[in-house]
Formats: C-alpha cells, structure tokens, sequence
C-alpha cells in the first residue's frame, strides 16, 4: 500500500470526524502557537535590546572620574576632578586599541527660538563623537576643530529638539539662545532613537566641549563628566582595559595603594544580562512547550484508542482481505502523524499571527526564525510517532475473526 | 483439488476448558465446485470456514489450498493468500461506512501488487457494472438496500479474481428476494469457473450448492 494512498485514507478518516479532530489537535496548537509567538516575540525584543546597545557607539567603552576620599569621606562615583580631556587625547595617541575618543560635558537648560522653549540636555563633546557614537549628521554639519579651539558658539541638533524648536522650520544658520547664550545652529543630527533604557537620544544638543565649559558652565578647567572610546572591535576589550588602566594610572599617580580615580566601564555586563535573559526565556519555552506537546499527544493517543476500537469491524475487514499487519500499523501511525503534524501547522499559523498582532500593539518588531517553525513542524510530527505508536500497534495485533465479529 | 485437508484439528481454549472446534476433518474441494456447508451453532462450521478462509491456523493436520501448503505460515503470508486467492462474503456485507461503492471495491487492490490508480477504478467499474450497479458507484452502503450492499460485497470480493469465495452466511440479512438475487449470482459466477463454499443453515439456500456438507460436533457427517 503506498504512502499516498495511506495519508489520503488518514486524511479522509479526520475530515469525517472534523470537531474531534479539531479537538484533539487542539492541545497541539496551543502549544505550538504559544512556542512560536513567544519565540517571535522574544527574539525581536532581544535583537531590538542589542541594536539599542550598539547604537550606543561603535565598541564603546566609558570612563568615568572616580570617586574622591577626603577628610575621612567617601564621595560617590564622578567626585573627583581629575579626569580631563587631555587624558583623552593621551589614550588616543599611546594605546593603538583606541580608535576614538571624545570627552563629555554634561550641561543642561531652557533652549529659546523666538516663541517656542524646550527645556534640554546639551552634550559638549568633541569632533571624534560622531565617529564614537556611530552617529551622522542629517543636514548642515558637524563643527570642527577650529569651533573647538576657539569655544565658539555654534551647536548641532538632535532630531526631537529641532522639532520642538521649529516645528518644521529650516534650522541651519538660525541662532537660538542655551541659557540665555546665542548659538547658531550649523546643523541637525540623523535620528537615532530610544536607548536600551528608554531614554530618547535625540532630545539633546551637541556642542564643542570647550564653549559647554566655558559659556554654559563659566569655568576655565579642563576636567570632563566622562570619556567615551571607541575600540577597534569588542575582542580586544579586556586588553584594551588593561592599557587604558595601565595609562590613566600612570598620568593621575594616585597615592601608592589608593583607589584609582577613575572607573572603565562598557556593555558587556548590559550584553550579558541579555544573553542571560534569553537564555532563560528559552529554557522556561522549552519546558512550557514540552508539557503541552505531551499533554497534546496524550490526547492524540486517547483519540487513537477510541478510533481502533470503533474501526476494529473495518480493521478485521481490511486484514481479511490482505492488509498485512505493517499496512495497519501505518495506517493508524499516519492518522496520528497528520492530526497532530496538521495541529503544528495550524499551530504555527496562529503563532505567526500572534505574534504580529502582538508586535503591532506594541511596536515591536517580530522575527519568525524558519529555524524555529521547522522545530516545531517537525516536534509535532515526533510528537504523532510516539504517541500514535501505541494505538497503531493495537490496531496491528487484533486478530481478524474477533475483530469481524465484533458489533 | 483447491482445497484439500487432512486430519484437522483445533480447539478453543476458554477459561481452562477445551472447547473441540474440530475433530479430525478431512475434506477435498475440487476447482469448479458449489459446496454448501451446513449444521446446527457450535456444530463447527464456523471455525471451517475460518480455516478455510487462512483467518485462523489449525492447531494440527494438514491444509493445502491451490497447491500451498498452509500450515505454519506467519500472519503476513496468509494476507498475502487471503489477498489473491479468496474472495470473502460476510452475512453482515462488512462495508466501509460512508464509502463509494467504487472504493469499497477497490479495497483488495490496495493490499496487492501495485496496480495504477486508472485501471484499479477500471477494474472496479467493470465489476460493479457486471452485477447491475453501475448506476450506483458513488453511493455509500448506507445509501442501498441489503441485496445491492451484498452485490457490492461480491464484486469486492472478485476484483482481485480470487480462484475461491467464502461466503458466511451471505442470504442471512437478506429478505427472499433479494436472496435469489444472490445465488443465482453465485451460481453464474459458479458456471464461469469460481469455486464457492457457503456456510448456511437454511435448507433453501443450500439446495443452491451442488453439494452439501452436514457438520455436528467438530465433525463431517
């Protein structure tokens, strides 16, 4: 008997009994669809997670000032006064694993043009930020180094507060006021969207880090709030710490056996709690989807049983006439093997659906790995085997007379 | 001689007693003929026909059908028997439910050697045809009469052109009628060549048979 013949007799033996079919696949479905909505879902979020990092900047690794211990007291992180931007320029020129670096002065305030205020973060940076923070300007440009030399007065945009500024309006050339300070506006940044932890980074100002402390904070040190690098790639990471440490050490000379006045620190740990998480989430799906897969074929081989018992007449029928016990076996392993590889495919249907619909909800992005449908086409398919086998090998061992009788 | 057996015996164990099923039959059937078996429930005409039909195994003794010898065969050699050389009619027709006449014809087919899909509906057609259905072939058993169900039954039985039909019973469920339908189809099918062996207990039937066999107490006499 061949294999088309048998899944078309399979096939015919399900459509006739549509509700019980539906039924008794329906264990399957749910489990599958669950599987593949989650493992849709979960796969967007943690690709979503680790854009958002590396959208951060390219391999980037952040130095913060330490924390000062004077007169018995214990400030916190960023206390000390010691780091500068000439620490950066050092990085840059002695450590080859350094690509780029920029310095960070953090100043804040009201940002006017003529009717509209917005209340802002301004970021005094240098002209490497761009290459640190992967970043590129949509339209006018950057500063240069003569801005930065000369503490002039000129800022670049980040998307949301050009918006808000000027609601559409051209914004190059124009001067707004920083605090009261005019600067002219000489360009506006491509959008960049939300950070890993919400915030949107496109609601800031970027200005050369000379004028941010001489203009906006009024003071003649050089110290920064922090300095970001960019790595040649994250494999050199531990080395490259080591150098940085080694180099930042070497210009502070702190006191023999004091803590070092600065901290290095990067998104391994951020990157790792990801991992973590997902790795997490796969094994909680696992579990979850081995249950409801067994639960799905316990009903399969439930359903099994009842369909040899009530076909045991037809069963004796069909060896009368010569079925070998093999063609009964096959014919009951692919009833089994089709009601639950066609509860997988329904199953996968309704996941992929899910998941989308969730994903429009809430803006996520949804990526269905063939990866995974395959899995879950071809567990299900194992799932009809194993738990057919058993209903399928009754069916075989009946003996053709009793079943014949059989009312 | 198709059938040919020697000594038989079998006994039914139930619940720590022996039941004798048969005591030693010895029966020749030769190709071409009628038989008629007959005798009273318990009698063991049943578990004749069983034997007969290699649904069962003798417990000792001999039984060689069409030259083969049958004894000791496993379970897949005698579908293999069943399947080419007997045809079987049951009592109660044993049609698949909610299926085409056609396809329930078409059944044997499926467990033989491979055969197209055109010339096994060729073939069914033909027979389905030849026994005056051919205005029924889509219908399901639920959709004839008792007599047209065993008509269907007998074309399935022919369709792998058997040597020898067993039929059970076959005017059990039938009203007269319909019951002369049925032998004077088995005694044309008879006439073409086809060796029948009926098992009946009603006189009328039997007299059908060119020959009849009384069986009482596992035994031919």
């Amino acid at each position: 008997m061949n294999a088309v013949v048998t899944l078309r007799i399979a096939m015919r033996a399900l459509v006739r009994n549509k509700t019980r079919s539906l039924l008794t696949a329906l264990g399957i479905i749910i489990g599958i669809a669950a599987v593949i909505a989650v493992v849709a879902v979960g796969q967007g979020a943690s690709v979503t997670m680790q854009s958002q990092i590396s959208s951060m900047g390219n391999n980037l690794v952040l130095i913060f000032p330490g924390s000062s211990r004077a007169g018995g007291f214990h400030g916190g992180m960023g206390t000390t006064q010691t780091l500068t931007a000439d620490d950066g320029d050092a990085l840059l020129r002695e450590c080859p694993l350094v690509r780029a670096v920029s310095p960070l002065v953090r100043a804040g305030g009201q940002c006017i043009y003529r009717e509209n205020d917005w209340a802002t973060s301004v970021q005094g940076v240098n002209v490497q930020y761009q290459e640190v923070r992967n970043w590129d300007v949509a339209s006018g440009s950057f500063f240069t180094d003569s801005d930065l030399r000369g503490a002039s007065r000129v800022c670049v945009l980040g998307k949301t507060v050009a918006k808000e500024l000027f609601q559409g309006d051209d914004p190059i050339g124009k001067t707004i006021r920083i605090k009261n300070m005019p600067f002219r506006v000489i360009g506006v940044m491509a959008p960049k969207g939300s950070a890993a932890w919400g915030q949107d980074q496109d609601d800031t100002i970027i200005a050369p880090w000379t004028t941010v402390r001489r203009v906006l904070q009024n003071s003649a040190f050089n110290n920064v709030n922090q300095l970001m690098l960019s790595l040649t790639s994250m494999e050199v990471l531990p080395q490259a710490k080591q150098e940085i440490g080694g180099l930042l050490r070497q210009r502070h000379r702190p006191t023999h056996g004091a803590d070092d006045d600065f901290t290095v620190t990067d998104m391994t740990e951020v990157t790792q709690m990801i991992t973590q998480v997902s790795r997490l989430m796969t094994v909680l799906l696992t579990v979850i989807a081995s249950i409801s897969l067994m639960v799905g074929g316990i009903g399969i081989m439930n359903i099994m049983l009842v369909a040899v018992s009530e076909r045991t007449r037809e069963i004796g029928l069909r060896l009368a006439v010569g079925a070998r016990r093999r063609d009964i076996l096959m014919q009951f392993l692919v009833e089994a093997v089709a009601l639950s590889g066609a509860g997988g495919m329904i199953g996968i249907g309704l996941g992929i659906s899910a998941a989308s619909l969730l994903a429009r909800i809430n803006h996520w992005p949804v990526l269905i790995s063939p990866g995974a449908v395959l899995l879950a086409l071809g567990f299900s398919a194992g799932v009809g085997i194993f738990f057919g086998f058993y209903p399928a090998f009754r069916a075989a061992r009946l003996n053709p007379i009793e079943s014949l009788r059989r009312e | 001689m198709l059938i040919s057996l020697r000594q038989v015996r079998k006994v039914y164990h139930m619940e720590e007693v022996d039941v004798p099923a048969l005591n030693g039959v010895s029966l020749d059937i030769a190709s071409g003929e009628f038989v008629a078996i007959m005798g009273h429930s318990g009698s063991g005409k049943s578990t004749l026909l069983n034997l007969l039909g290699c649904l069962d195994q003798p417990d000792s003794g001999q039984y060689v059908l069409d030259g083969q010898e049958v004894g000791g065969l496993g379970p897949d050699a005698l579908a293999g028997i069943r399947n080419r050389k007997i045809g079987f009619v049951f009592q109660n027709f044993n049609l698949l439910p909610r299926t085409s006449a056609m396809e329930n014809v078409e059944l044997p087919l499926y467990y033989g050697p491979h055969i197209r899909s055109e010339e096994r509906r060729e073939r069914a057609r033909a027979l389905l045809n030849r026994i005056g259905l051919g205005d029924r072939l889509s219908h399901h058993p639920g959709q004839l009469s008792g007599g047209q169900q065993q008509r269907v039954a007998i074309a399935r039985a022919l369709v792998n052109r058997p040597p020898l039909i067993l039929a059970d019973e076959p005017t059990g469920n039938l009203d007269s009628k319909s019951a002369d339908d049925i032998m004077a189809l088995f005694l044309e099918l008879n006439r073409e060549g086809i060796t029948l062996v009926m098992v009946t207990h009603e006189p009328d039937i039997a007299r059908y048979a060119k020959r009849t066999i009384v069986m009482k107490d596992g035994m031919i006499v």
